[in-house]
């Protein structure tokens, strides 16, 4: 089982939900980040004083998936969260180790 | 009674007393929109405290100080705890053509909500840094020391001010210059936040600030027309100049920050038009609208500018209440200089450019100078022995963590 982790932009997070349920993905859990990597801040101004605001807000979507479903995963958020322009994000894959259904107890792939 | 009691005067001072106490908790969320989350229920805390300990301390002793007795330079003993209020056949130097036309116990009501909101001006500059112990004390001491001797010199027709001719309609000099001062000394002394200047610290809740805004407009209106202290004329010129002054504020600033700053943003907006509100409280029952509104742009205009002074000289005034409120009320108070027009107030006197020549510009700057005197410093003695005793700042840890848990064991926004 794989950890699927991707950073994206606020506004793509319902076209990324839906690509991921069009393939059949059937559990996301999201939170709202702020973070920077190429793409720069911005400049906020408060009474003529500026700030320099590094951090940019994003989405992280978090979806543990079976070993067959990570590159349909991978490629579906891959194209519904693109813009093309910089600050488009980023999406990493992690080993999983256990995982367990708190409500019935299933382990393994039948707890995905 | 030794005058008529006009029951429209009545009815106006009364709204006006209940607009002005609104200012209290609008300037409570004014400021507390501009502060960092943690710090938002210390900066609250202050404020609405304010409306407690001070109204105590005014009916107690600070109404009969400051308009008690015959005394030029402060006022007596007469209405402690208002003895002889309900009694009393009229309020002294409230005689002739200064006979009011509303019971005295209404008079100190309503100067009572003038005599809480000034010091909790102050806590705009002290924000973030400053121990609610000692903060408590120094508004406690300055609301009993400072304020009732100002009032008394220049709102009460006994008080030598008043007596030289300088004019304050609703307390340009009695509670801004007068807060302003207070709060550089204290500032003086406080030193400034941790991490200032380098450190970004912005509103964490701009709305609040904007709310805080609508509130302080509305209630301005029993502040300044109220002030008339009849239903009359004068107490409708008054409101018109009012809210002129401010909207015309409010395009001078935003004007100047785009120049300057490339935007026009919306805590210019508010900040603009609360300049000019200050800058008109002493004109606004002596002069025409048209001047109204020069007076509030210049306000607008000026304030916006004054905003580069604490980085100028290196003072940590966390929410500009040197740029809007001292230099704004010195502006008013001096630009009445200027614009005082007799055939809008006959019980005044005539500025510069209505032919009284430089005499009432004299008396401006001579009471504007000799309260913000008085006011910096009484207020810098009294904070430093504060200071030495029991401190006035919070500890590092507590500044960092935040006046709200620190100060109070609360967190305002349980996520």
């Amino acid at each position: 089982m794989q950890l699927i982790t991707a950073i994206v932009k606020p506004f793509k997070l319902d076209d990324v939900k839906d690509a991921l349920k069009a393939i059949g993905v059937q559990g996301i859990t999201v939170s709202e980040v702020r973070g920077f990597g190429r793409q720069g801040g911005h400049t906020e101004t408060y009474r003529g004083a500026e700030y320099n605001i590094d951090f940019v807000p994003k989405v992280r979507l978090e979806i543990v998936v079976n070993d067959s479903q990570v590159d349909a995963v991978v490629d579906a958020i891959k194209s519904s969260a693109t813009t093309g322009k910089i600050g488009d994000g980023k999406i990493w894959v992690s080993n999983i180790n256990r995982i367990v259904r708190i409500r019935t107890g299933e382990e393994g792939s039948d707890a995905v | 009674m030794n005058y008529t009691i006009d029951s429209g005067a009545v009815a106006w001072v009364l709204v006006s007393a209940a607009l002005v106490l609104f200012m209290t908790p609008g300037l409570a969320f004014f400021y507390g929109g501009m502060v960092r989350s943690k710090n938002v229920l210390g900066m609250l805390m202050q404020n609405i405290f304010a409306m407690g300990l001070v109204t105590v301390l005014w009916v107690a002793v600070g109404f009969s100080l400051a308009f008690g007795g015959t005394n030029g330079w402060i006022g007596n003993f007469d209405f402690v705890f208002l003895k002889d209020i309900t009694t009393v056949g009229e309020l002294p130097g409230y005689t002739g053509a200064f006979a009011l036309a509303i019971p005295p116990i209404l008079f100190m009501g309503y100067q009572m909500m003038f005599a809480v909101i000034t010091p909790a001006l102050i806590t705009g500059a002290t924000a973030d840094r400053l121990k609610f112990s000692a903060y408590a004390v120094l508004i406690g001491v300055w609301a009993v020391l400072v304020y009732p001797t100002v009032a008394h010199w220049v709102f009460s027709p006994n008080g030598w001010l008043f007596k030289e001719g300088a004019l304050d309609f609703a307390g340009g000099a009695v509670v801004h210059i007068n807060a302003g001062a207070a709060a550089l000394a204290v500032i003086l002394i406080l030193k400034p936040r941790k991490g200032w200047p380098r450190e970004a610290m912005p509103p964490h809740n701009l709305p609040f600030t904007v709310l805080g805004t609508g509130i302080l407009w509305f209630g301005w209106f029993g502040f300044n027309a109220g002030s008339a202290l009849a239903a009359n004329g004068l107490a409708a010129q008054a409101l018109v100049n009012t809210h002129v002054a401010a909207a015309a504020a409010m395009l001078g600033w935003l004007l100047v920050e785009k120049l300057k700053a490339g935007h026009a943003t919306t805590l210019g907006a508010v900040s603009g038009a609360v300049a000019g509100l200050v800058a008109v409280t002493p004109c606004a029952g002596f002069v025409s609208t048209s001047s109204a509104l020069l007076i509030g742009l210049a306000a607008g205009a000026i304030c916006y500018l004054s905003l580069a002074l604490k980085n100028r000289f290196g003072f940590d005034d966390s929410l500009d209440v040197i740029a809007v409120h001292l230099i704004g009320g010195l502006l008013g108070s001096l630009l009445l200089g200027l614009f005082s027009d007799t055939t809008i107030n006959s019980l005044g006197a005539d500025g510069w450019f209505n032919g009284g020549g430089s005499s009432l510009l004299g008396k401006q700057l001579l009471a504007s100078g000799a309260v913000f005197a008085f006011s910096f410093g009484v207020t810098y003695i009294v904070a430093m022995i504060i200071n030495k005793t029991m401190g006035l700042r919070v500890t590092l840890d507590e500044e960092m963590v935040g006046l709200d848990q620190s100060q109070h064991a609360e967190t305002a926004y349980q996520v």
